[in-house]
């Protein structure tokens, strides 16, 4: 059996759980907390290599899924239309899958001495949380996809309620809601297509003509859904509270990863399953995500939480996301991809810059800091690499995706793509006013003065990052490349169903 | 493989210093970055031979960058003319100004960082220019943008440093909005951001009977080239401070004085008028947009001029003095004389670095004393700066013999007077207005002469005595830069702007066939003898008059600024730009910011949610009286849902009549 047949997407999916069967074999001591994060750690890098298995087999000259496993789970063996355990990736969510697991062994890195208590149940709750996000990119059946969709907010849930900061509760209770109406409708809207397809493969609903009125309804119900979970203005406020109470690998994993699956959401299904929704639906799209970019980019300049800014400007770049994605062209697509992959690595990599200076004063209040420069020469270069990247540099990654994105929307709109450049001024205002005012000045305050720099850990961590993120910049083939086919088959077969039924308004009277 | 070289070996170079600093020590990374950029600079010379004599064009492909659909850009060198003069321009002033910052610098304990931002722009400074299509140029764009944050704020303790350096970032990035929906527009028509697919194209877009003659932007059809080549120009306004985008370069003389002579002189401002050079092909077809150019830079000229005249602070009327040139620069590339815009270009890179460096030896020698009040009498104490900053002068003020020979900037700025008079604009408004700003020039320029080295000092008496001529390794930078400032106009004017302009140019400037604007300005018929002679009586009356305030009667300054109190307080005060853009911008942004958060956010969305919450609450308190944790709530609902989708599969079990076999 070689790795191509074999069914590496479970194996990757589901050996974060073996390191969830070790831990829970451990004691409960001091030693066992160790040996806890040493099997965390491990089992994240494991999957990590294991996964790369997945790049280095990926064919990229072909739109159709690969690593494909289909089982039987409810119903007979052969039985097509019964729920199965349908498992495949292609050059869409093939990515998404290295980002999960290469951000989680920085996790727990991250995680190594800022987390005290409980130990073995928050690496438990981490490698959950990574078989679920696995889980989500690669399943294949609609019931399945729910399935790690939700359940993965459960650990997550965990995460900030039991680790998080002083407001969890309310933080907590302000995710409940908000992803609760956009789970139920979304839930309702699968039912709605098992009901009309006979089928939950999502093969086959792709392929599946659904009624255009029908698709409206649809479409909403998923749009409820993946909008909270990007999240897109004005359903982007538990993500502040979330960021701001969450741990800092928890922030990592929430920007990094979990946002992504709203944008995968649109992908994988409003956009090829519903396109003539789509279609009727883009400007509405436009103008949340231009409401996104400049309102939440004025409400980051105005932040006085580190952490809250950095996450106001993640919504921000999600508009850029759900933009990109409705312009329907591949520049757009390709951009929104790679935005979401970029912003995976470079807001992961900005909480982590903020979780150094956390675990160090305890406190994420901008005007606790200044004149870190001084002190701190090695975090000040890692920070402004990464607000570089963040403003969307050339030479880094975050331009890549931007400019993409826009690109294919001045195709569409260029009223739309104006105003969403303007977030290119803003960006630059939030971003370095926010260096300035933690980096820069004069080391004046005592309780800065015996701060030490980033120590070999903090290195390790933030080091491939810094890496990733030039190098994804100046020669981001390796990214583009894989997705290439994929959106080209995306945006053809979109282009089809709308001219299709373009042709079949002009024939009936 | 020289081209390769030329533009990474300062890249090698800021890695080193930036990286291994604290191996190689200060001294070390001083000597490996100047010995990098001494390298790039001597095989740029050999390019400039090569290419502006030989005519040996090349393109050299680096590796392939961003392919996505019909979008295909890669990583280029493209070398013609145009970029050899730049690749010589930028790398000569650079290792001039790395030599001169070892002595400058030499008490900072930051000096590898310094000698590897200093690197650092000047590859991405290398990039912009030799790039071969708008993204790689956009990469060097803000390439440098970011090098000039850096440097700006170099020494980040001063408030006033960080704030500059801030500054200079957002508004370039308010050019760069332009510029970046300049390059989609540009996509959007001719489906490629490369320049040989562009210039090839823009004479078929330019056709009227073609659909992609108009273009449809922010609701309305305009004129395809004429748009694009405005939205290119507002980022060339940003980078080249220009009027309205110019608020940023006198707050970036905050930064060390060597990065006001490379930066803010010599290289990255003038990349600006560089862009317009280089998209000559669209921009000579785009009439409308050459008029905006025009206009733009004929205002930046007078309105920078009329500002220096009274700043006090040595290196703000170098900088106004600068964007005033730019001002020139873009006149001339306005008027279509791109040669001659780059020709002065190409002059203004010596003098104007020779003025700062000179600068800067005059701060050095004072202990860091800029402002100008408390100068005076420096020229027995540090005689050879005061000769180097005289030559400065004469080739700024355009000092030479009309319609024979002269210092750098009498050819280059000179050829700008004339091709304003030759392009005959309505009242020769351009003309009129350029020749006062000359006036100005002159005037502003003898100012710091004369108020800095001459009449009796007004330097604390400490200060004076211990006043002290740079080392040599600062004055021989200045007596290289002396040199182009002396001979870089006679010498090469007859092939930027002269005879041998066509075969100097080869293709890399473009010209349509309706404009003569070359031809035009070397015909006597257009451009009568008293042409040439009326700025060299502007200068010499900015230079009497300067004399008689700042040494004849030394109360007349004081005097003329308590008349003319209003229009003193006025230029003083920079036309108020700052004050109006606070008020107009920055305060309602943040307001704004505020406003979006508490009411917005808080109280509208975030109230509506809690409300709703409450109220959810209390209804599943009452329903449900699940103990505690919504996460109960959360995977009961879960459950729910896997309920509903398992009766709703066995349902169409039961109805298809059981699995089938």
């Amino acid at each position: 059996m070689n790795a191509v047949t074999s069914p590496i997407l479970s194996v990757i999916t589901f050996l974060p759980l073996v390191g969830v069967l070790f831990i829970l074999s451990l004691p409960r001591s001091e030693g066992g907390d160790r040996n806890a994060k040493h099997a965390a750690l491990y089992t994240t890098l494991f999957t990590f290599g294991v996964s790369l298995l997945l790049w280095i087999n990926f064919d990229a000259t072909t739109a159709d899924f690969q690593f494909v496993e289909d089982f039987a789970w409810f119903g007979a063996a052969d039985d097509a239309s019964s729920i199965r355990y349908r498992m495949g990736v292609d050059g869409i969510s093939m990515l998404f899958v290295i980002l999960t697991t290469f951000l989680m062994p920085l996790c727990i890195l991250a995680s190594w001495e800022s987390i005290k208590h409980r130990v073995k149940e928050y690496m438990i709750a981490f490698l959950l949380l990574e078989t679920m996000m696995i889980g989500v990119f690669c399943a294949l059946d609609l019931m399945l996809f729910y399935i790690f969709f939700e359940a993965g907010l459960i650990p997550m849930y965990l995460i900030i309620g039991v680790w998080g900061g002083k407001r969890r509760v309310y933080a907590s209770y302000k995710f409940f809601l908000y992803t609760l109406l956009g789970s139920v409708l979304m839930l309702l809207a699968m039912l709605a297509m098992y009901d009309f397809a006979n089928s939950t493969d999502i093969r086959v609903l792709l392929k599946t003509d659904f009624p255009a009125d029908m698709q409206w309804w649809l479409w909403l119900a998923f749009f409820a859904s993946f909008a909270v979970k990007l999240p897109m203005w004005p359903v982007h406020t538990w993500l502040p509270d979330a960021h701001v109470e969450a741990p800092t690998a928890g922030s990592v994993i929430l920007a990094g990863i979990l946002l992504k699956m709203g944008g995968y959401g649109f992908l994988r299904f409003s956009l090829p399953m519903f396109p003539l929704a789509s279609h009727d639906f883009a400007m509405f799209v436009f103008a949340l995500s231009v409401a996104a970019i400049i309102i939440t980019s004025l409400v980051a300049l105005a932040q006085e939480d580190i952490k809250k800014l950095i996450a106001y400007s993640s919504v921000a770049h999600m508009g850029f996301v759900t933009l990109g994605i409705f312009t329907f062209t591949r520049q757009g697509i390709d951009g929104a991809i790679f935005q979401m992959l970029s912003h995976g690595l470079v807001s992961a990599a900005l909480f982590l810059c903020v979780g150094v200076i956390y675990d160090r004063m305890h406190t994420r209040e901008i005007k606790a800091f200044g004149g870190l420069v001084e002190r701190m020469p090695i975090f000040a270069f890692c920070f402004m690499v990464f607000t570089m990247a963040n403003v969307g540099l050339p030479g880094t990654s975050g331009f890549v995706g931007e400019f993409l994105t826009l690109l294919g929307a001045f195709k569409v709109n260029t009223t739309v793509a104006a105003l969403a450049t303007l977030g290119v001024i803003l960006s630059a205002a939030y971003a370095l006013y926010l260096y300035r005012r933690v980096v820069f000045g004069e080391l004046e305050k005592q309780s800065l003065k015996n701060i030490l720099d980033m120590n070999p850990r903090e290195i390790a961590i933030l080091a491939p990052l810094v890496i990733l993120t030039i190098l994804f910049g100046v020669y981001p083939a390796p990214l583009l490349d894989v997705m290439a086919v994929s959106v080209q088959n995306l945006v053809a077969n979109y282009h089809l169903a709308i001219s299709q039924s373009a042709a079949a308004l002009a024939v009936s009277p | 493989m020289i081209y390769i070289a030329i533009v990474f070996l300062p890249l090698l170079g800021a890695l080193l210093a930036g990286f291994f600093g604290r191996v190689l020590t200060a001294r070390g990374s001083e000597i490996v970055t100047t010995a990098l950029l001494l390298i790039a600079a001597v095989l740029s010379w050999i390019a400039f031979v090569n290419v502006g004599f030989y005519h040996e064009t090349a393109r050299v492909p680096v590796a392939q960058w961003i392919t996505s659909g019909e979008l295909d850009v890669s990583w280029a060198l493209r070398i013609d003319t145009l970029s050899a003069v730049m690749l010589v321009v930028v790398t000569t002033v650079s290792s001039l100004v790395h030599i001169y910052s070892i002595g400058y610098m030499q008490d900072d304990p930051s000096r590898s960082r310094f000698f590897s931002y200093l690197s650092l722009f000047t590859f991405a400074m290398l990039m912009l220019v030799t790039s071969d299509n708008l993204l790689q140029m956009f990469f060097g764009w803000e390439g440098v943008g970011l090098a000039s944050y850096l440097l700006i704020g170099f020494w980040y303790k001063k408030p006033e440093a960080n704030a500059a350096a801030m500054k200079a970032f957002i508004v370039n990035r308010v050019g760069d909005f332009g510029f970046a929906l300049g390059i989609f527009g540009l996509f959007f028509v001719f489906n490629s951001i490369n320049f040989d697919q562009l210039f090839a194209e823009a004479q078929m877009v330019a056709l009227e009977n073609n659909p992609k003659n108009t273009i449809e932007f922010l609701g309305y059809q305009f004129d395809t080239l004429t748009t694009l080549c405005l939205l290119l120009f507002m980022g060339a306004m940003g980078k080249s401070a220009q009027f309205l985008l110019h608020t940023w370069l006198p707050d970036a003389m905050e930064g060390p004085t060597p990065v006001s002579a490379l930066i803010h002189a010599a290289t990255m401002v003038t990349a600006g008028v560089f862009m317009v050079a280089r998209m000559s092909p669209l921009f000579d077809l785009a009439p409308v947009a050459l008029q905006v150019v025009t206009i733009v830079g004929t205002a930046t000229a007078f309105f920078a001029a009329t500002i220096g005249l009274v700043q006090n602070d040595i290196k703000r009327v170098i900088a106004y003095s600068t964007c005033s040139q730019l001002g020139y620069m873009f006149a001339a590339c306005g008027l279509g004389a791109y040669g001659v815009a780059i020709f002065h270009l190409f002059t203004h890179a010596f003098f104007k670095a020779l003025l700062f460096l000179g600068a800067g030896s005059v701060i050095h020698s004072m202990h860091h004393e800029q402002d100008m009040r408390n100068m005076g009498g420096l020229a027995p104490k540090i005689r050879t700066t005061w000769i180097m900053m005289l030559i400065g002068t004469l080739a700024l003020t355009g000092f030479g013999i009309p319609h024979l020979i002269g210092f750098a900037g009498f050819h280059s700025k000179d050829a700008i007077i004339e091709a304003a008079f030759a392009g005959n604009t309505p009242y020769n408004y351009v003309f009129i207005t350029l020749v006062a700003a000359a006036a100005m020039t002159s005037f502003y320029s003898w100012r710091l002469i004369f108020m800095t080295f001459h009449g009796k000092t007004r330097a604390e008496p400490d200060t004076f005595r211990h006043a002290h001529e740079s080392p040599w390794v600062m004055l021989i930078p200045l007596g290289v830069l002396a040199v182009g400032a002396v001979a870089a106009g006679f010498v090469f004017k007859d092939f930027f702007i002269g005879h041998h302009y066509k075969e100097f140019w080869g293709n890399s400037l473009f010209e349509a066939s309706n404009n003569h604007i070359m031809h035009d300005m070397h015909d006597r018929s257009v451009v009568p003898k008293w042409v040439g002679w009326l700025p060299f009586g502007a200068m010499a009356g900015g230079f009497a008059l300067a004399w008689l305030y700042y040494i004849r009667m030394p109360w007349l300054p004081e005097l003329t600024a308590r008349i003319f109190r209003p229009v003193y307080l006025f230029l003083l005060n920079k036309w108020y730009f700052d004050e109006l853009y606070d008020w107009l911008f920055v305060r309602p942004t943040m307001a704004i910011g505020r406003f979006l958060w508490k009411r917005v956010d808080g109280s509208v969305i975030d109230g509506t949610v809690d409300g709703t919450a409450r109220s959810v609450a209390w209804a599943t308190g009452k329903a449900v009286r699940l103990q505690t944790g919504y996460v109960y709530h959360y995977a009961f609902v879960m459950l729910i849902g896997v309920a509903a989708l398992l009766t709703l599969f066995i349902r169409s079990l039961l109805m298809s009549g059981g699995p089938t076999p």
